[in-house]
């Protein structure tokens, strides 16, 4: 199938109580929540989006904002109000229970928040407990069964019992039975919530490396942020039924749709959620390597840094010089930039977790360089800019020095020596 | 004023004549079939010589509880012989077994439904409240007019007034099975009737036993009731001594009752529970088999 959109919701509503349709529609023409609370509960309203294959989509609100009602919709435990639900290309609103069991074991599985595992049979029954279901015989199913047990780190224990296991363990195996029953799509509602906080950072990169390498599209529910931060491709926020904002964790970070979202992304941990280049500078102090360092002198001068980034002749970032080696080359006439660039300078590329280059940039008093995959120079990331990024500061206000490192020869003594060593005097 | 009186009691006396009239057939066929259940499981306890049932009770008793149970039932059962209500009891016993057995075959289903459809419950709790509530004797009357005097109206009256908690606690049991584990069911595209087989009932078997347990213990007080409309066994020789006021047969009698109740109270818990040495012996040998392996 090369159909790109796994799950798509469209104009989706769900409403409790004795007379939903009628909420809905009072909804649909403009009502508030609070002003149709007297028919009922609105737990989802007009909720629209589409998940695309081998994605994390990560809806993120607090609890009551209807995250867990919209999950459900989505493999039809909750039957939608009004609006649809499509599953791999076939919609699975209004169609019948045998049709939408037949789904559910095809192309949608679930993890549960409290494992929901059946207490009664062994981790690798359990395991195969979605193979069971469709039809599958019970050698070939527990050879599967055998090999998720082994993906999701079980191995030996697939003979006991649930209760024998710590939460941490119950979930891969709620993991492992969503696994095993080999759908694309799977829906983990809340899915590490009740695990302790070091065990949920172990699932949570568990959870990257098993998407990486099955490519599963993967609709993750929590209400923590920095989880929905980590995890998500794109990350829908929800608040009080509603879909706030649709978003990467950079775009909910640094472009809030609204007041509520921004107090949500208040507390969140920047360093790891923003990346190099979302930070990264425009490079204004560079030269390329045959620009010469009568060039890389006057760069310099006119920016007033003592460090200016070199380029090779195929754009590709070659390292730094500094003014002192310059002037010197410049005062000894030489002409070629490359006996003293320095290629100790530190490149980080453009997804790099700015917790990464905390280090690297007390370590150094020059900017640290991003460089894409070819090694073309993208961006800098000066240290104010990095403070300014993760104290939430703009850097676009005033006049920060955002050119480091400051200049340490004065211009009139580069001035002179330039004119002085001039060749012809053309140049100045 | 003075004159009015609501007919009830005349209406029901003349629905029964109707349903006498109208289905005699089918409740023949009803008591035959009772009868002929009661008097298999009848020859089957009384053929035996008594030391035969006592071993296998004492057998069972090992099963499930160990030694102490063992003990105290074949020193049970040897006392309902000494006092000579061997025979009586083993009468008593197999009424309360086919009441007692048909009862779930009724209760459990119904429990079921009761956990499926809240339409369903809604229907059904207000008609146990009546059965349970209504005096046992009462059962006895239209019972004794549809199935003649005898074993049968015993055994129908005791399905009536003994079925309630097997509805209720299985209805609870399964209302009570954690949502999140049959949503996970449904959600890897269980159907319904397998959701019940594997998630339901497995998970709820503590709570149904509980109500089996209760439906076993209400049949025996039921039997002795029973007596009184010929079912003969420990509830005639009740009867017969209220009669006769004759206490050393009602204290023998009686204390025969309280013994079949404690054995069979004590058995049916324990399956129920899960936890018996059967049980236990089995997991120790799963567990031993696993560590060689794993050796």
């Amino acid at each position: 199938m090369t159909e790109t959109i796994a799950v798509k919701a469209d104009r989706l509503y769900k409403a409790f109580g004795r007379r939903p349709h009628e909420l809905v529609k009072k909804l649909t023409a403009g009502a508030s929540r609070d002003e149709v609370s007297s028919l009922g509960t609105a737990a989802v309203i007009d909720a629209s989006f589409e998940v695309r294959r081998g994605e994390i989509f990560v809806v993120m609100g607090l609890s009551g904002s209807g995250k867990s009602t919209l999950i459900r919709m989505l493999n039809g435990l909750l039957d939608a109000t009004s609006g649809t639900v499509t599953v791999a290309g076939q919609s699975i609103t209004g169609i019948s229970a045998a049709a939408l069991r037949e789904v559910r074991r095809k192309n949608i599985s679930m993890v549960f928040q409290h494992f929901a595992l059946l207490p009664h049979r062994t981790v690798i029954d359990n395991v195969a407990y979605g193979l069971e279901v469709q039809g599958m015989g019970r050698e070939e199913r527990l050879a599967k069964a055998r090999t998720i047990i082994r993906l999701v780190g079980l191995d030996g224990w697939a003979d006991s019992l649930p209760a024998e296991l710590s939460g941490g363990m119950q979930q891969r195996v709620g993991l492992g039975r969503a696994l095993a029953a080999d759908t694309d799509v799977l829906l983990m509602d809340e899915a590490f919530s009740a695990l302790d906080p070091l065990i949920r950072r172990e699932m949570q990169e568990q959870l990257i490396e098993l998407q990486a390498e099955l490519g599963k599209t993967i609709i993750f529910i929590t209400h923590d942020l920095n989880e929905a931060m980590f995890l998500g491709d794109r990350i829908a926020v929800m608040r009080d039924g509603r879909i706030v904002q649709i978003g990467t964790p950079e775009e909910i970070l640094t472009d809030p749709a609204n007041d509520y979202v921004a107090q949500f992304v208040q507390d969140v941990d920047r360093a790891r959620v923003l990346t190099a280049a979302s930070v990264m500078e425009p490079v204004r102090s560079v030269v390329t390597i045959t620009g010469g360092p009568r060039a890389a002198l006057r760069t310099m001068r006119d920016l007033q840094t003592s460090a200016t980034f070199v380029l090779n002749r195929d754009r590709s970032f070659a390292g730094v010089v500094r003014d002192r080696d310059v002037l010197k080359q410049v005062k000894a006439g030489e002409t070629d930039l490359r006996a003293i660039v320095r290629t100790d300078a530190i490149s980080v590329s453009p997804d790099t977790p700015l917790v990464d280059l905390v280090e690297p940039s007390v370590g150094s008093d020059l900017a640290i360089a991003v460089v894409d995959e070819k090694n073309r120079l993208l961006g800098v990331i000066p240290r104010v800019t990095l403070l300014a990024a993760l104290g939430n500061v703009s850097t676009n206000t005033g006049e920060l020095p955002v050119i480091e490192p400051v200049a340490t020869i004065s211009v009139n003594m580069i001035t002179e020596t330039l004119r002085d060593t001039a060749l012809e005097g053309a140049d100045l | 004023m003075n004159d009015f009186r609501l007919p009830l009691g005349t209406l029901v006396e003349g629905f029964i004549d109707y349903v006498t009239e109208t289905f005699g057939f089918l409740f023949d066929f009803i008591r035959v079939v009772f009868d002929g259940a009661y008097e298999f499981v009848d020859l089957l306890l009384i053929t035996p010589p008594f030391w035969v049932i006592v071993l296998l009770a004492a057998g069972l008793a090992l099963a499930a509880r160990g030694w102490k149970f063992m003990t105290g039932t074949i020193v049970g059962l040897l006392v309902i012989v000494g006092v000579d209500q061997w025979e009586n009891a083993m009468d008593t016993l197999a009424l309360v077994l086919v009441a007692s057995l048909l009862a779930i075959a009724f209760s459990v289903p119904l429990g079921i439904l009761a956990a499926k459809s809240s339409v369903a419950s809604g229907i059904i709790r207000p008609i146990l409240d009546f059965m349970q509530t209504m005096p046992a004797f009462v059962y006895l009357i239209p019972a004794l007019i549809l199935f003649r005097v005898g074993v049968v109206p015993g055994i129908v009256a005791t399905i009536i007034f003994a079925m309630a908690p097997g509805v209720r606690l299985t209805e609870l049991g399964i209302r009570g099975v954690d949502r999140e584990v049959v949503e996970a069911g449904q959600a890897f595209g269980a159907s319904p009737w397998r959701i019940l087989r594997q998630i339901q009932l497995p998970l709820a078997m503590p709570t149904i036993m509980a109500g089996i347990n209760q439906v076993i213990m209400l049949s025996l007080s039921m039997v002795v009731i029973a007596g009184m409309v010929g079912a003969g066994g420990l509830g005639a020789q009740v009867v017969a001594s209220l009669n006769r006021i004759d206490v050393s047969l009602g204290f023998e009698a009686g204390l025969a009752v309280v013994i079949l109740a404690i054995f069979l109270d004590r058995l049916t818990a324990a399956l129920g529970t899960g936890d018996t040495p059967l049980g236990r012996i089995r997991n120790t040998r799963k567990r031993r088999a696993q560590q060689a392996l794993a050796a």
